[in-house]
C-alpha cells in the first residue's frame, strides 16, 4: 500500500506557494525558506516514487481515484507509468534550481515570484500525474495563469507583448484539444484517458481529433510554424521562467503526443505521420540555421530548443514508417525511447543553459553575445560549466544530449535514409551554433571592461550548476536505469501505436 | 379549473412575492418618515429585509412537485424556488457593494432601495409566471423600476440619456412581446402556458403560431441583449451609475433566463425546432459581435457590456440544444455569469471614489501596486470569464460545449471555441493593465471599505471554490431543470 503520494506532490507546492503569498514581500526572508523547503521536500518525496516504482509492468502505479464530478463521471484520478514518472521527477528536480537561482536576484515582488513557481510546480506535476482527461486539462490550462504573470511581471522590455502572445497561442491550441476531449467524453460517457485510448473511432473522427490534439501539442512543443511565441517568451522571461518553460512546459507537448495523439488516434497518426515528420525535420534543419544567426544568447538557446524538440516529435512519429519498412517493433520502441530520453536530457541541458545565461545576465544585464568575450579569464569555473552544457547541447557522447539524439537517428535509419540524413545535420548545425557561441562568449581575450569586472560564481550558483552537471553526465554515461524504468510502458505504447482502431 | 379554496396552504408557495410587497411598502414608509434624518437607514433595513426574505422563502416557498396557483396564473416549482433564493442573495450583494458609492454621490436614498425591491418583485413574478399576462406584468414591473433606477442620479446627463434610450427601445420590445402573445392567444385560444403547450403540441404548428413565435423570440433576444437587438446594452451599462449597472447586469438575468425558459421551452415547446433554428443565427452573431467589439472598448463598463453580449451568446447556445440538459447548462452558465459579473462591477465600485468613476481602462493601470486585494480578485474574475481553470467560468463553457456536442452541433462548437479565444484577449488586457503597467500618477488610492471587501472576498472564493469542486452547483442546476 502507498499513501496519497502523488496528491502530496501536487498540493504541497501549491499550499507552500499560497503560504509564501500570505507571508508577503515584507516577510520574504521566511518566504524564501518556505519556497526552498517546499521544493526540496517535493523532490525528496518524489524519491520513494522512483524507488517504489515497479519496472516490470506497464500498469499505472501509485493510483489514487476518488469521484470528482459525479455528473460527468469525472474522477480525481492520479497515477504514473514509465512515461510520466521521468517527466514528473524532472519537474520536481528542476524547480529546486529555479528557487535557488532566484534567491537574491529577484527584488521586485519576490513573494509573488516564488509563489508563482511553486504553484506552477504543483500544476505541472498534476498534468503528468492525471489519469482523467478533465483533470489533465484542468491542470494544463491553470498553468497558463502563473506563467502569464511570470513573464509579464518579471520579464524584459517587451514582456507584455511576449506574454500575451504566449497566452493566446497556447490558449488557442488548448481549446481545440478541449473540444476534442469533450467529443470523446460524449462518445464514451467518461473522461478517463485509458478509456479514450481503448475507444474505437472511425478514421474521419480520428483525423479531426488528431488535428485538434495537434493544435494543442504543436503549440506547446513548439513545432514549426507555430513556434514563434517561444523565442519571444524566452527572451523576455526571467531566468526562472525560461528554465521552467524550456525544461518542463515544452515537454508537455511531447507528453501529449505520447499520451493522447498516438494511443487515441493511431490510425490518423499513421495517415498523417508525414506531416509531423516533415514539420519535425524542418524544425531540426531550418531552425538549426536560424539559431546560427542569433545575436541574443537566450534566443539562440530558444531556437536550439525548438530544433531539439523536433527530435522528440520525429522519434515518436517515425514509428509507422519503421513498421512499414522493417516490421520491427524494436525499432519503434527505440524511436520512442529516444524521444523520451531527449525530453529529459533537453530539460536538464536547456534549463542549465538558461541558468548560465542568467548568471551572466545578473552581472552585466545583457544577453547580447557581442557584450561578452573572454569570460573564461574572469570566471574559469563558470566557463567550465558553460562549456560542458554547450557540448551536451551539441550532443557530445558522454552527455545526456548524445543518448536521445543517437537513439532517434538510429531509429530513423530504419524508417528512411533521408530522414536520418536530415536529422543527422543537427550534429553539424548544433555543434556549429553552440561551439560558435562558446567561442564568442567564453574564449578569446577579455572583450571589455564589463567582462573584466565579472565576479566568479558564488556558492549558490555553483551548487545549482554542479547539480545539473552531475545529472547531465550521469544520464549520458549510464542511461540504463532511465531506459529500464520506461521499458514496459514504452512497449505498451508501441502496441497501442501499431494497433488499429478501425473495424476490419 | 377547480382549485382548493384560498387558504394559507394554497398560497404559501407565493410567500416570496407577498413578503416582498409588504417589505417594500414598509421600507417606503420608513423612508418617508425618517429618511432625511438617518441616511442609510433604508439601505440597512433593505439588507435585513432581504436576509429575512431568504429565510422566509426557504421555510414556506419550497414545493415538492410543480404546483400552479391562482387559477394557473402562477407556478411554483424548484426552479422558481432556487432562482428566488438566488435573487435575494444577489440583491443583497449588490447593495453591500453599492453603499459607499451611492453615499459618495449623494444618492443613498430609500427610493433607490425601494426601486431595487420592486425590480426584484418583477423578477419574481416573471420567474413564477405561468400565464402570458403574468409574464407581461413581470416584464413591465421590472422594466419600469429599472428605467427609474438608471435615471436615479438626477445630476447626470449621461444617465438620463441612457434611461431614455432604454425606455424607448424597451417599449418597442414590449410591444413586440405583446404582439407576439396576442397572436399566440389568437391561434391557441388561451393565455395559460400549460394550455398553449398542449394545444400547439397537438398538431403541426400553424404559420400563425410561428409568426407569434418570431415576435416572442425578438422580445426575448432584446431583453437578453442578443445581436442585433443589443444596441441599448452598451449605452445603458456605460451611462447608468455603476451601482445600477451592477444591478441590471446581474439579478434581471435570472428573470430573462426564466422568461426564455417558461415561454420557449414550456409554453412553446411544440415549436422547439422552429425557435432553436431562429436562435442559431442570433447566437452566432452575438458571439462574434460581442467578442470582437469588446476589443475596441476603452471604457471598462462598456467592455463588460460587450462581454455580457458575448456571454449571452453562450446562454443562447444552451437553449439551441433543445434538450433539458442543454437548458440546465444554460442555467448553470447564467448563474456563473451572474456570480462573475457581480464581482467585476463590485471591484469597479470599490475602486471608485468621490468624483472619480473608475470606469476607463486606464484607471486600472497598476492597480496591483495600489490595491493588491482588488487586483487579485479582478484577475480571478477575468480569467474566470475567459474560461481558464481553476475558475468557475471554465465549467460553464465546458457544459455548453458538452451539450452542443451531444446534440451534434459541431460547427457551433467550433464557433464558440474560437469566440472564447478572441474573448480571452480583452480579459487578459485588464490583467495586463493591473499587473504589468505602472500606475498613472494622479489615480487616487481606492479606500478601505471592509464590509464590501469581505463580501467581495466571499464572492471571489465562490468563484475559485466552485471552480475546483464544481459538482454541487452542476447537480443543483440539473436537478431543478428536470
Amino acid at each position: 500500500m502507498h499513501g496519497p503520494i502523488l496528491s502530496v506532490l501536487i498540493w504541497l507546492p501549491i499550499a507552500a506557494g499560497l503560504l509564501v503569498l500570505i507571508l508577503g514581500n515584507a516577510r520574504i526572508g521566511a518566504g524564501r525558506w518556505v519556497a526552498l523547503v517546499a521544493s526540496v521536500l517535493t523532490l525528496v518525496l518524489s524519491v520513494p516514487l522512483i524507488a517504489g516504482f515497479d519496472t516490470s509492468t506497464a500498469a499505472l502505479q501509485f493510483v489514487e481515484r476518488v469521484p470528482w464530478i459525479p455528473r460527468f463521471n469525472a474522477f480525481y484520478a492520479l497515477g504514473v507509468d514509465g512515461i510520466s514518472l521521468p517527466l514528473l521527477a524532472l519537474t520536481a528536480f528542476m524547480t529546486v534550481p529555479v528557487v535557488i537561482a532566484g534567491w537574491s536576484v529577484i527584488q521586485a515582488r519576490p513573494a509573488q515570484y516564488f509563489a508563482a513557481f511553486l504553484i506552477m510546480e504543483g500544476l505541472m506535476i498534476g498534468v503528468f500525474a492525471s489519469l482523467d482527461a478533465l483533470l489533465f486539462y484542468f491542470f494544463w490550462e491553470a498553468m497558463l495563469i502563473p506563467m502569464f504573470l511570470i513573464i509579464g511581471i518579471w520579464g524584459g522590455p517587451r514582456r507584455v507583448y511576449a506574454t500575451i502572445k504566449f497566452f493566446l497561442y497556447t490558449f488557442l491550441g488548448s481549446i481545440f484539444m478541449l473540444v476534442a476531449l469533450i467529443y470523446l467524453y460524449v462518445k464514451c460517457g467518461q473522461y478517463s484517458i485509458g478509456t479514450f485510448q481503448a475507444l474505437p473511432l472511425t478514421l474521419v473522427e480520428q483525423r479531426w481529433i488528431f488535428l485538434a490534439f495537434l493544435a494543442a501539442f504543436a503549440v506547446k512543443v513548439p513545432m514549426w510554424p507555430v513556434h514563434t511565441w517561444l523565442p519571444d517568451a524566452h527572451v523576455e522571461a526571467p531566468t526562472g521562467g525560461s528554465v521552467i518553460l524550456a525544461a518542463i512546459m515544452l515537454k508537455m507537448g511531447g507528453y501529449g503526443f505520447l499520451r493522447f495523439s498516438l494511443p487515441v488516434t493511431p490510425d490518423a497518426s499513421r495517415e498523417l505521420d508525414w506531416l509531423i515528420i516533415a514539420l519535425s525535420l524542418i524544425a531540426v534543419v531550418y531552425i538549426g540555421f536560424v539559431a546560427l544567426v542569433q545575436q541574443d544568447m537566450k534566443k539562440l538557446i530558444a531556437y536550439s530548443s525548438i530544433a531539439h524538440m523536433g527530435f522528440v516529435t520525429l522519434g515518436a512519429f517515425i514509428a509507422y514508417d519503421i513498421v512499414t519498412n522493417t516490421g520491427s517493433l524494436q525499432g519503434v520502441a527505440m524511436g520512442l525511447d529516444g524521444a523520451m530520453v531527449q525530453m529529459i536530457s533537453h530539460g536538464l541541458v536547456s534549463g542549465a543553459l538558461f541558468l548560465c545565461v542568467g548568471v551572466m545576465y545578473d552581472r552585466l544585464h545583457s544577453r547580447e553575445i557581442s557584450a561578452y568575450g573572454g569570460v573564461v579569464n574572469t570566471m574559469p569555473r563558470f566557463a567550465a560549466f558553460m562549456v560542458l552544457f554547450c557540448l551536451a547541447n551539441a550532443g557530445l557522447p558522454g552527455t545526456s544530449g548524445f543518448v536521445g539524439e543517437f537513439l532517434v537517428i538510429l531509429a530513423s535509419f530504419k524508417a528512411s535514409f533521408w530522414y536520418a540524413l536530415l536529422a543527422g545535420t543537427t550534429l553539424v548545425l548544433g555543434a556549429a551554433y553552440t561551439l560558435w557561441l562558446v567561442k564568442r562568449v567564453i574564449f578569446g581575450p577579455i572583450a571589455n571592461a564589463g567582462v573584466a569586472s565579472l565576479q566568479e560564481l558564488n556558492g549558490r550558483e555553483f551548487l545549482v550548476l554542479a547539480l545539473l552537471a552531475v545529472s547531465v553526465l550521469a544520464l549520458g554515461v549510464w542511461p540504463a536505469p532511465l531506459l529500464d524504468l520506461m521499458r514496459p510502458s514504452i512497449h505498451h505504447l508501441v502496441d497501442q501505436v501499431v494497433a488499429t482502431k478501425l473495424p476490419l | 379549473m377547480s382549485e382548493a379554496p384560498l387558504s394559507w396552504h394554497t398560497i404559501a408557495p407565493a410567500t416570496p412575492e407577498i413578503y416582498l410587497t409588504v417589505a417594500l411598502c414598509a421600507i417606503l414608509l420608513v423612508e418617508a418618515f425618517c429618511g432625511d434624518r438617518r441616511r442609510g437607514l433604508a439601505d440597512s433595513l433593505t439588507l435585513i429585509a432581504l436576509i429575512v426574505g431568504a429565510v422566509v422563502t426557504a421555510i414556506w416557498a419550497p414545493v415538492a412537485v410543480r404546483t400552479t396557483l391562482f387559477h394557473g396564473l402562477y407556478v411554483a416549482d424548484s426552479l422558481g424556488y432556487a432562482l428566488k433564493l438566488a435573487g435575494f442573495g444577489i440583491v443583497a450583494f449588490t447593495l453591500v457593494y453599492s453603499r459607499a458609492y451611492l453615499d459618495q454621490r449623494d444618492i443613498l436614498r430609500g427610493e433607490y432601495n425601494v426601486l431595487c425591491l420592486t425590480a426584484l418583485l418583477g423578477i419574481f413574478v416573471l420567474i413564477s409566471a405561468n400565464n402570458l399576462i403574468t409574464v407581461y406584468v413581470g416584464v413591465e414591473l421590472l422594466a419600469l423600476s429599472v428605467y427609474a433606477l438608471i435615471a436615479f442620479d438626477r445630476e447626470s446627463g449621461i444617465a438620463a440619456e441612457a434611461a431614455m434610450k432604454y425606455f424607448v427601445l424597451s417599449a418597442i420590445a414590449s410591444g413586440a412581446l405583446v404582439y407576439g402573445m396576442s397572436i399566440i392567444y389568437g391561434m391557441t385560444g388561451s393565455l395559460d402556458l400549460d394550455v398553449i403547450a398542449t394545444t400547439i403540441g397537438a398538431g403541426r404548428a400553424s404559420l400563425g403560431v410561428i409568426l407569434g413565435l418570431v415576435f416572442v423570440v425578438v422580445a426575448v433576444a432584446f431583453k437578453l441583449g442578443a445581436v442585433p437587438f443589443h444596441m441599448w446594452l452598451p449605452d445603458v451599462y456605460q451611462g447608468a451609475p455603476t451601482s445600477v449597472t451592477l444591478f441590471i447586469s446581474t439579478v434581471p438575468q435570472l428573470a430573462y433566463f426564466s422568461l426564455a425558459f417558461r415561454l420557449l421551452t414550456h409554453g412553446l415547446v411544440g415549436v422547439t425546432a422552429e425557435w432553436s433554428q431562429m436562435l442559431v443565427p442570433l447566437a452566432v452573431l452575438t458571439l462574434i459581435v460581442g467578442n470582437f467589439v469588446a476589443i475596441a472598448q476603452s471604457n471598462l463598463k462598456r467592455m463588460l457590456a460587450y462581454s455580457t453580449i458575448a456571454n449571452v451568446g453562450f446562454i443562447l447556445l444552451g437553449f439551441i440544444t433543445g434538450t433539458p440538459h442543454g437548458y440546465s447548462a444554460a442555467l448553470y452558465y447564467t448563474l456563473v455569469y451572474i456570480l462573475v459579473v457581480l464581482g467585476s462591477f463590485g471591484v469597479i465600485l470599490l475602486a471608485s471614489h468621490h468624483g472619480f468613476e473608475a470606469d476607463t481602462l486606464d484607471d486600472y493601470k497598476g492597480l496591483y501596486a495600489r490595491d493588491p486585494f482588488l487586483a487579485v480578485i479582478l484577475m480571478a474574475l477575468m480569467f474566470s470569464t475567459a474560461g481558464v481553470p481553476p475558475f468557475i467560468g471554465f465549467w460553464a463553457k465546458l457544459r455548453i460545449i458538452q451539450e452542443l456536442w451531444a446534440t451534434q452541433h459541431g460547427i457551433l462548437v467550433v464557433i464558440a471555441a474560437a469566440a472564447s479565444v478572441v474573448g480571452a484577449f480583452y480579459y487578459l488586457r485588464i490583467v495586463k493593465l493591473m499587473y504589468f503597467d505602472a500606475p498613472a500618477a494622479e489615480t487616487p488610492r481606492p479606500h478601505r471599505n471592509s464590509g464590501a471587501r469581505a463580501a467581495l472576498a466571499l464572492n471571489a472564493s465562490a468563484i475559485l471554490g466552485l471552480g475546483v469542486v464544481p459538482g454541487p452547483l452542476l447537480d443543483l442546476c440539473a436537478r431543478i431543470i428536470h
